[in-house]
């Protein structure tokens, strides 16, 4: 039985008058154990994939099905500022395991911080972390809970090149440190990263009506290394049939639309008529 | 560095002095009523200096009328702010409440407290909770509005993770809305003792009991100007080092 089953799904935002249609007839099932890749471009809906995935938003049509728990890793992190790095772990932990005592709490989530190389960190607050300690945290937070799946949005996206580098590396270790098999739903736009992580990658065309496109299997064993990727004649194979296969989508669509709107995070801005609070929202 | 301190200490004092010159100035050519700073001191040391004496219902030391307010204050505050925060998390977490109220919101938030007092003295026909009802009500806007403000600008980033966590309500609430939110409240809860302390004074001119507020206004009606004087500074000192202690308090749930 597959653990997550996405079928025919369709999302689409309603905007005023106008109807924007992100993703169309999505299909993907991942099996126990494996882990997967969805690769596109910035803007195509990968996060509203994600997001239904993790069943934070609803699809209009189609069913997603998801055995067992998930947890997710964000983007940007999402930590509460307010709590040390221990405190936010914890409190996964606290909703995952609420049978615990305080005490098996904390070192639970003390031995994820430290597979996550944090073990002198617990203390720390988010803002007094580098990016790539904090999506540390947001990791070893996602893994604490013990899920049967594991999402992960753009798990590097907001880090520069050579933090990635090595928490991409990081990964594949942390990874092979759980002992189990991990199911894994993984959305990047790296190429590179999708390959080093993955046993199956899923290009996704560019929206709107995003979908997705044959998936593409990637052979090479675990763990791997950047330097594998960069000279096995399979993975340099692999590696331009999906970028050629990106590449002939985005001209494809960019052929037949009109008045694309990128997708951009849009916050609402609060405007009360009131009084207005004296310091800037953190 | 330290030039500039000594700058920070003396520019206050000038602004000072520029103050009660003025005050002397207006006393001696405006009105021959307005007691100087010297007679108002002259007349005023003997409340200054024996700040707890109790000589009539009236007639008491500077701090015991104090401390009268202050209570009172306390009260009405407390009260306010009780109904404002748990209103002002639901107006923000319910969008259909705060289209149901938000236009009565704005509607009784600028009504005077003097209007307020005479219906408190109707409902309650004493003037001390009449007083209450009075601060209670005016003071507790700003902490409702504020606390409506912060649920509403908590990021959507936040609530995700309480969902994808799956947290009880009870730990969304702990974990999440309250701190995300506190630093609003705190502010709302300046704002609104602020006001109280507006309200106090006011409140008790109107009803006549013992307090800063009714001694100013007993001291107009025994003609003795100079207390009127004094209770204006002392109620202007107690205003600012109440707002400076709430300042405090704000600032260090921001670095929280």
């Amino acid at each position: 039985m597959p653990v997550i089953e996405i079928n025919n799904v369709s999302k689409s935002f309603q905007k005023g008058e106008t109807t924007r249609h992100v993703l169309k007839s999505i299909n993907l099932s991942l099996e126990q154990g494996e882990f997967v890749a969805i690769v596109g471009y910035s803007g195509s809906g990968k996060t509203t994939l994600m997001n239904l995935a993790a069943g934070l938003t609803q699809p209009d049509g189609g069913t997603i099905q998801v055995n067992g728990t998930t947890a997710i890793v964000f983007q940007n992190y999402s930590l509460l500022p307010w709590f040390s790095a221990l405190e936010n772990v914890r409190l996964a932990v606290q909703a995952a395991f609420p049978q615990y005592s305080r005490k098996e709490t904390t070192a639970h989530a003390t031995k994820y911080l430290e597979m996550v190389g944090l073990g002198k960190a617990l203390a720390k607050k988010p803002s007094q972390l580098s990016g790539g300690m904090r999506q540390r945290v947001a990791i070893a937070r996602a893994l604490s809970a013990e899920p049967s799946v594991l999402l992960l949005d753009e798990p590097f996206g907001a880090l520069d090149a050579l933090t990635r580098a090595t928490l991409q590396q990081e990964l594949v270790r942390i990874f092979g440190a759980t002992g189990k098999p991990v199911t894994a739903l993984m959305i990047t736009n790296s190429v590179q990263e999708a390959m080093l992580l993955s046993d199956r990658i899923v290009p996704m065309t560019m929206g709107p009506q995003a979908t997705l496109g044959p998936a593409i299997p990637v052979s090479l064993k675990k763990p791997r290394t950047i330097d594998m990727l960069h000279h096995d004649e399979d993975a340099i194979r692999t590696h331009a049939q999906i970028v050629t296969f990106l590449t002939a989508n985005k001209s494809q669509a960019n052929a037949t639309t009109r008045n694309h709107i990128p997708n951009q995070i849009v916050r609402p801005l609060l405007r009360s008529q009131g009084l207005q609070p004296d310091h800037p929202q953190r | 560095m330290i030039a500039k301190k000594i700058a920070n200490f003396f520019l206050p004092m000038v602004g000072i002095a520029l103050v009660v010159g003025l005050w002397s100035l207006a006393s001696a050519v405006v009105s021959k009523d307005l007691p100087t700073p010297m007679a108002t001191w002259e007349q005023s040391k003997l409340y200054v200096l024996e700040p707890f004496a109790k000589r009539g219902e009236m007639d008491q030391g500077i701090g015991l009328l104090i401390g009268y307010s202050l209570e009172r204050v306390a009260k009405g505050y407390g009260l306010g702010i009780l109904i404002a925060t748990p209103l002002g998390f639901l107006l923000g977490l319910s969008s259909l409440l705060r289209r149901m109220f938000d236009p009565m919101l704005q509607f009784l938030r600028p009504i005077s407290p003097m209007a307020w007092l005479p219906l408190g003295l109707v409902l309650f026909q004493k003037s001390e909770p009449a007083a209450l009802f009075a601060i209670a009500l005016c003071s507790m806007w700003p902490t409702v509005i504020n606390t409506m403000v912060g649920v509403r600008s908590i990021p959507q980033d936040y609530w995700n993770v309480a969902k994808v966590l799956k947290l009880s309500p009870f730990q969304t609430f702990t974990k999440v809305l309250l701190p995300a939110t506190l630093p609003h409240i705190f502010t709302g809860f300046r704002l609104s003792l602020g006001i109280a302390w507006l309200v106090i004074v006011a409140s008790e001119m109107l009803t006549g009991t013992p307090g800063i507020g009714g001694f100013l206004w007993q001291e107009y009606n025994s003609l003795i100007y100079a207390h009127i004087l004094l209770c204006i500074i002392v109620i202007g000192f107690i205003g600012f080092g109440l707002d400076r202690l709430m300042g405090m308090l704000e600032n260090r749930l921001k670095t929280a």
